[in-house]
């Protein structure tokens, strides 16, 4: 079942009154400017939804009743209503944004503008921008701890994680990491900050009480050049203790130890892996591999691909709907 | 740094002081010295070259260190010194080495080490961002002078390397008739022969026509010589008559080297890799597209920028060491790490593989290997450098 959002509304009307969709996996497809929709149980793409220019990161809100979309060569984020996948209204979002992150208040998103260097602050119930920050050049890589105090941007090339105070907006640390920061997460109840870095290679390791480096992750795989090994995206599981770590153009995701930092396992994968999303009960992850145009289905006990999965061309964000 | 950003009406207007990740206050100057080259008659108007081809680079570059300077307390300015063809290129540069230890060259070899060599240049770290010829890498290489700009055998080992992947091994030369055409066609001699292509038929282009009328009458000629080939390599160092070679050939061949299928350290088309960010930012600065001689340029300084930020000094000599150490990488939009040759310090690179519509290859492609880093595949090695300048 392929849905466009230009059918008619009777159209539409038929189709959602087929029983309740199962659990999903959203993917957006930056050079087709549509999200791809897989349905879990079946492991197919139900749904191909039009959206903006450029469509990269991805989130939906608390209670899965709004996706938030950056449409970056829009300039905008849209707002979809994902039953039907009708675009409700777009957020000023500053330009170019890539990626973005939800505050627990489940009201403001941080965005980063890569184009500007500025992260924005947007109130989704207001529609308005509430504050812009000057971080560095090509800002990317977007947290937020867990009690809702620090945003982390990071800066593609300034090479720097920027610890921004979200009650004042202002930055109050600047770490440097290694080269081209790609993605940033809280870990361990927000004790530990984690940095990816495409071009170093690493994932560096922050203490967030004092936001200094506690340790640094490397990763080999045989027969790859280590120039190759690029770490992007990255997701943990529940526990926290493992976390699965998208390697770019080596086409693999790597398995990280938390406690330890050492890697237990490397998982082949499509071309150029970048985003990954877990299935609602964690057995199942996603990962968006951008040149292959394709999503692989890795079960998570036994750690090996089971699927491949056609979506749209250059596949790049990840998002769960339970 | 105080800096403040409203550009949209409504929202609350946000001034940032950054937090300082080092106290202290560090002043970058950088130079960049030009000598102008002095115009050349060329067969096609159509592409002039950018007045401030290079700088632009280097300018956008700046803009990145300034901004990540912000977060650091590192202030960093350039000055720009461009002199006439017959202009004193080397009273200019006593005086900017008298002032700036960091300096870019944008000259020709025979100036260029006549500057790398006063003795006020000596404590000074000197970027070559545009010369490629050869000898600069080898017996004439300086131990203060990097070159980020690739040399000619770099660029003719990329597209040799694609030629080959492709199994288009038979070539046909055209060679101009200025000294930079020839060493153009000996550095595709060289490469021919290092990846095992072969070069089945040259001719010296001789024309004194103006080719914009007769080229379809002329070329078809002049090209029905050549034994069995696969593509027709143009070395043409000037773009003077190369654009008239294409789609006017004898056979229907594919064009390669100064037209057609280019190697070339950046093109506007270059757009992987996070690349079409630095080509928005170029366009937005400078209302043109970005060339190679501006991405030498810029790495230049972003090379500058980077050993400050993680050395935290701008002293040439530990600026130095540090670009020279396992440790230094410069994430460039190329999709590997930039790094340079202890040997003689050339910028080690992926290369380009461009037509005009498109990018066709990364070189190395994959299948080049080499002990240290496939990138070493492509132009001089340790073994064959003459450089001696760099051992310690």
């Amino acid at each position: 079942m392929l849905l466009k959002t230009k059918m008619s509304a009777s159209l539409l009307a038929l189709a959602f009154a087929l029983p309740a969709t199962a659990s999903e996996i959203w993917v957006s497809n930056e050079k087709d400017d549509t999200l791809s929709v897989i349905d879990i149980d079946t492991l197919e793409v139900v749904r191909t939804i039009e959206v903006g220019e450029r469509p990269r990161g991805i989130t939906f809100n608390s209670d899965f009743t709004r996706l938030y979309i950056c449409a970056s060569d829009s300039d905008a984020v849209q707002v979809m209503d994902p039953e039907t996948g009708e675009i409700l209204h777009d957020l000023p979002s500053g330009e170019d944004p890539e990626q973005f992150v939800l505050h627990p208040d489940d009201r403001h998103l941080w965005i980063a503008n890569e184009d500007d260097a500025v992260t924005t602050v947007v109130d989704v119930e207001t529609r308005k921008v509430v504050a812009q920050i000057n971080v560095g050049i090509e800002p990317e890589g977007m947290a937020v701890s867990p009690d809702g105090k620090t945003v982390i941007t990071t800066s593609e090339t300034t090479n720097m994680a920027h610890w921004i105070n979200t009650e004042t907006h202002e930055i109050y640390a600047n770490t440097l990491v290694d080269a081209r920061p790609r993605h940033a997460e809280f870990v361990k109840d927000g004790s530990e900050l984690w940095v990816s870095s495409e071009i170093g290679g690493t994932i560096t390791v922050f203490d967030t009480v004092d936001q200094s480096e506690a340790g640094k992750i490397h990763f080999e795989i045989q027969g790859v050049h280590p120039d190759l090994i690029q770490p992007v995206g990255f997701e943990l599981t529940p526990d926290h203790k493992t976390a699965f770590v998208a390697l770019g153009p080596s086409n693999h995701v790597a398995v990280v130890n938390t406690e330890t930092l050492a890697v237990e396992d490397y998982i082949l994968v499509g071309r150029r892996v970048w985003h990954m999303a877990f299935s609602p009960d964690y057995s199942q992850l996603f990962t968006t591999n951008g040149v292959s145009g394709d999503v692989t289905v890795i079960d998570v006990a036994s750690r090996k691909p089971v699927k491949t999965i056609k979506v749209g061309r250059f596949p790049w964000g990840a998002a769960v709907r339970p | 740094m105080i800096r403040t950003w409203c550009a949209i009406g409504f929202m609350a207007c946000v001034s940032v002081m950054p937090a300082d990740l080092r106290a202290e206050q560090i002043d970058i100057s950088i130079g960049y010295l030009r000598l102008e080259t002095p115009p050349r008659a060329v067969l096609s108007g159509l592409d002039p070259i950018p007045p401030a081809r290079g700088i632009d680079g280097a300018e956008l570059a700046l803009k990145d260190n300034q901004t990540t300077g912000g977060f650091l307390g590192h202030q960093y300015t350039m000055d720009v010194v461009s002199i006439a063809p017959d202009g004193d290129v080397i009273a200019a540069a006593q005086a900017m080495f008298g002032t700036h230890d960091l300096v870019l060259l944008d000259m020709a070899a025979g100036a260029l080490l006549q500057v790398v060599d006063l003795p006020a240049a000596q404590a000074a770290l000197v970027f070559n961002v545009s010369e490629k010829a050869p000898a600069l890498r080898g017996a004439d290489c300086r131990a203060n002078l990097f070159h980020t700009v690739p040399e000619l055998g770099i660029e003719a080992d990329a597209l040799m390397q694609v030629l080959m992947e492709k199994r288009w091994t038979k070539l046909a030369l055209i060679e101009g008739p200025s000294a930079e055409d020839a060493a153009l066609a000996q550095s595709y001699r060289d490469a021919a022969r290092k990846f095992g292509l072969k070069i089945v038929s040259e001719a010296k282009w001789s024309f004194d026509t103006d080719l914009r009328r007769a080229a379809s009458r002329e070329v078809p000629l002049f090209t029905q010589d050549f034994k069995a080939h696969d593509v027709v390599l143009v070395a043409d160092a000037h773009d003077d008559f190369a654009r008239y070679i294409e789609h006017n050939t004898w056979e229907p061949r594919p064009v390669a080297g100064a037209v057609g299928l280019v190697a070339e350290a950046w093109a506007p088309v270059v757009e992987q890799w996070g690349a079409a960010q630095l080509q928005s930012r170029f366009e937005d600065l400078t209302q043109r597209d970005m060339t190679a001689e501006d991405y030498a340029a810029w790495a230049a300084v972003r090379v500058i920028g980077e050993a400050v930020t993680r050395t935290g000094s701008a002293e040439p000599d530990v600026l130095r060491d540090y670009i020279l150490s396992d440790g230094f990488e410069l994430a460039a939009f190329q999709g590997r790490p930039l790094s340079f040759r202890t040997w003689n310090g050339q910028m080690r690179q992926p290369i380009p593989v461009v037509n005009a519509q498109a990018q066709v290859a990364s070189a190395p492609p994959d299948g080049f290997e080499h002990a240290r880093n496939p990138l070493d595949t492509l132009g001089l090695d340790q073994m064959e450098s003459d450089c001696h300048a760099f051992e310690n």
